[in-house]
């Protein structure tokens, strides 16, 4: 395969990575963050993080209970002997390749981008793995490292629930008990996924205090790892949590992007200009991403949820509008307010109603390699109808913000250019959450 | 030396333990956080260690999460507590004055509020110290240093699962005095705490210079009588804040109940 393809546009390689958005009239939604915190003062994103400490230049780390340390060292240990094991590499690879299906398509959107008369679009389609998200490239890596810990049980957090079925299938498929914590505004949005999880024969326990969403999942989940963590590993669904969960969820991850990459080769002989993926902790993002931040031809954008717009509360894009701080065990950027409090977000996705972002988002934000915007609400689901009509797919709501995002850049980008779009998740778990919104009977 | 350090020289000369309550700054207001602590300082607490309530304490079990919960819808502010305590500093009763106060707080509340300016304005309120649940040793050097340069212990924690050489240097990074948890998980009270505790703090008693308390799961007389010749002292939370969980209906009945349960633990620590 043509490595000497690759070179195309260096002249795009020097550009300033913000300056294509910045001109792009439509993005102005992102308007600047309102850190007042020096940037790192690294030039350029390195693959080779994070460092022993888990730290990602300044993000990351591990700011955790002193109870979970000695489990989080061995996972640490573990997790190394796993990489470095073809047995257990060969087992991974297939299992996903026969249980999940992979590798996923790289399916051209014709349609889809001559409506947009801009880029040809491409969907990187994770919506056809088993389970219908990217979410099982995880959860079957940690499992395996699970029964190599000789841990006998099983829990995890879940938002839109994609994460909580994915661990429930994971587990079902090996024999682990599992028990998926989930907030109860989550559990009336995504009901279809609790009853898959119940179905797979995952306890669902719905959790009420704080904004009952995601956040308040990690933390009964984290809770619970304090009091079971001789014996249960913690399935950590996105690259968010203490080191090592932000790394090990990326490398699980990073087989999205690897595919991408060669598929692109394939496919249109060369890599794609631009790559964009929705940002709730970032998991999708991040696997999708990190196999492309060497390669500086390649645009990276990264659709955070803008909710009903810019104010305080009413959005979850903390790369776009918080600051670096410390929460669920990492160090990123966050929305809380002055006193350190967890601020209230919002976004109609589960999936993207989070207050953090995984610490290596943070790092390539600040290193400029990667670019971050939001999408509101609306924009996403007017995004969800153009695909389900023109292309024939139902698109979760999560990826729906980079699906909108991506249409406005490739808007902007002329016809011999390439536009990949993570699809991270199909969407018909969202049907009745769409039809509440609507006012429609569903 | 800090008011912790002469707390436990006395206590040492006197051959007594520290009976230390916690307690949820604001729950339900910083007002009866006043007079509770002005209540624990009567009963004779040796120190108290105030809870600064956080949104997301994932260390914490159900009664304290709960009590962080109530703090906050009533928009308990960090300013809020610092003036409290100040102010109670000022005018507060004898006992009061000679209680050393050490505040229970996230690090996401630290960074936020800045490193330095947390331990200043902590230190002119009347704080002593500070336990940061969330920091471990690998992260502390930063705050630990500011806290040194500025004599504010910094309270450490050691768990079960923490590997004896590791315990050794927890301790070594720690000042005041060494926060013992007594069992794997969240704090709460528990009717059992494990066999091989009093081994484990016996162990790590002959090994290092700082007075350790132990805390999580202590609730009742038994408990006191079990782990106080093992210890300098003891940490009770869940429980203290339980009974006191009634307060917003009626502060005079959640303040007896309070009393009741402190006096008993007291008394079972003095015989």
């Amino acid at each position: 395969m043509g490595r000497t393809l690759v070179s195309l546009g260096p002249q795009k390689a020097c550009r300033p990575p913000y300056h294509k958005l910045q001109k792009e009239p439509s993005m102005s939604l992102a308007s600047e963050p309102l850190s007042t915190e020096p940037l790192s003062t690294e030039q350029s994103a390195s693959p080779n993080v994070p460092d022993q400490q888990g730290r990602f230049g300044m993000f990351g780390g591990r700011f955790v209970p002193e109870t979970l340390t000695r489990a989080l060292d061995e996972l640490v240990v573990e997790y190394n002997r796993a990489r470095q094991d073809p047995d257990f590499q060969a087992e991974l690879d297939d299992l996903l390749h026969r249980f999940v299906g992979r590798p996923s398509p790289l399916y051209h959107a014709a349609r889809f981008s001559k409506q947009l008369g801009g880029a040809q679009i491409w969907l990187k389609r994770e919506d056809l793995n088993h389970t219908g998200a990217h979410k099982i490239n995880n959860t079957l890596g940690q499992a395996l490292l699970t029964l190599r810990m000789k841990k006998t049980r099983v829990i995890a957090e879940t938002g839109a629930g994609q994460h909580g079925v994915a661990s429930a299938t994971a587990c079902a498929h090996f024999g682990l008990p599992c028990v998926v914590y989930m907030g109860v505004e989550d559990v009336r949005r995504q009901r279809p996924n609790v009853f898959s999880m119940r179905l797979l024969g995952a306890e669902v326990r719905p959790v009420e205090s704080g904004s009952r969403t995601l956040r308040d999942a990690v933390n009964e989940a984290m809770r619970d790892w304090m009091a079971s963590v001789e014996t249960t590993h913690y399935i950590i669904g996105s690259v968010i949590g203490p080191h090592p969960f932000p790394m090990m969820v990326r490398d699980f991850q990073s087989v999205i992007g690897k595919e991408c990459r060669e598929q692109s080769l394939q496919s249109f002989g060369r890599l794609p200009d631009a790559v964009v993926a929705c940002v709730g902790g970032g998991s999708n993002a991040a696997g999708m991403f990190y196999p492309f931040v060497g390669d500086r031809s390649v645009r990276l954008i990264g659709v955070e949820a803008g909710g009903r717009g810019p104010n305080a509360g009413d959005h979850a894009s903390p790369l776009t509008f918080g600051s670096p701080g410390v929460l669920h065990g990492s160090y990123s950027y966050v929305m809380q307010d002055e006193d350190g409090q967890t601020s209230d977000v919002h976004s109609m996705s589960a999936g993207l109603d989070y207050p953090g972002v995984g610490p290596e988002h943070s790092y390539w934000k600040d290193t400029q390699r990667v670019e971050y915007t939001s999408c509101r609400d609306d924009e996403a689901l007017a995004a969800f109808d153009f695909l389900a009509r023109n292309e024939g797919i139902l698109t979760a709501l999560e990826t729906c913000h980079a699906v909108a995002k991506a249409a406005e850049i490739a808007k902007g980008m002329s016809p011999d250019q390439h536009l990949v779009i993570c699809l991270s998740g199909r969407g018909d778990k969202d049907a009745a959450e769409l039809a509440r919104l609507r006012g429609q009977e569903w | 030396m800090t008011a912790i350090d002469d707390l436990f020289s006395t206590l040492k000369a006197q051959n007594k333990k520290a009976f230390m309550p916690f307690i949820t700054a604001g729950d339900p207001s910083l007002a009866f956080t006043g007079k509770v602590l002005t209540r624990l300082a009567e009963l004779g607490c040796s120190m108290a260690e105030l809870g600064i309530p956080y949104s997301d304490p994932i260390a914490d079990g159900p009664v304290i999460q709960a009590s962080y919960t109530r703090a906050l819808q009533n928009k308990i502010k960090l300013s809020g507590i610092f003036q409290t305590v100040a102010d109670l500093r000022a005018a507060g009763s004898q006992p009061l004055a000679k209680m050393p106060l050490v505040s229970m707080v996230s690090y996401a509340i630290v960074h936020r509020h800045g490193l330095e300016k947390y331990v200043d304005e902590a230190k002119a309120s009347g704080f002593a110290g500070a336990i940061v649940p969330d920091l471990l040793v690998e992260e502390s050097e930063p705050f630990s240093k500011v806290c040194r340069v500025r004599e504010f212990n910094l309270i450490q924690l050691v768990t079960p699962t923490t590997p004896p050489e590791r315990a050794l240097r927890i301790a070594e990074s720690s000042s005041g005095f060494l926060y013992f948890v007594s069992v794997t998980g969240i704090t709460g009270e528990r009717t059992q705490l494990p066999v091989d505790l009093v081994d484990r703090v016996g162990w790590l008693r002959d090994r290092s210079s700082l007075p350790i308390c132990i805390g999580f799961g202590i609730s009742k007389p038994e408990h006191v009588k079990l782990l106080a010749p093992v210890s300098d002292g003891l940490i009770v939370g869940s429980a203290i804040v339980r009974s006191l969980d009634q307060a917003a209906a009626d502060e005079s009945k959640a303040l007896d109940s309070m009393s009741q349960l402190v006096t008993s633990l007291i008394s079972a620590l003095e015989n």
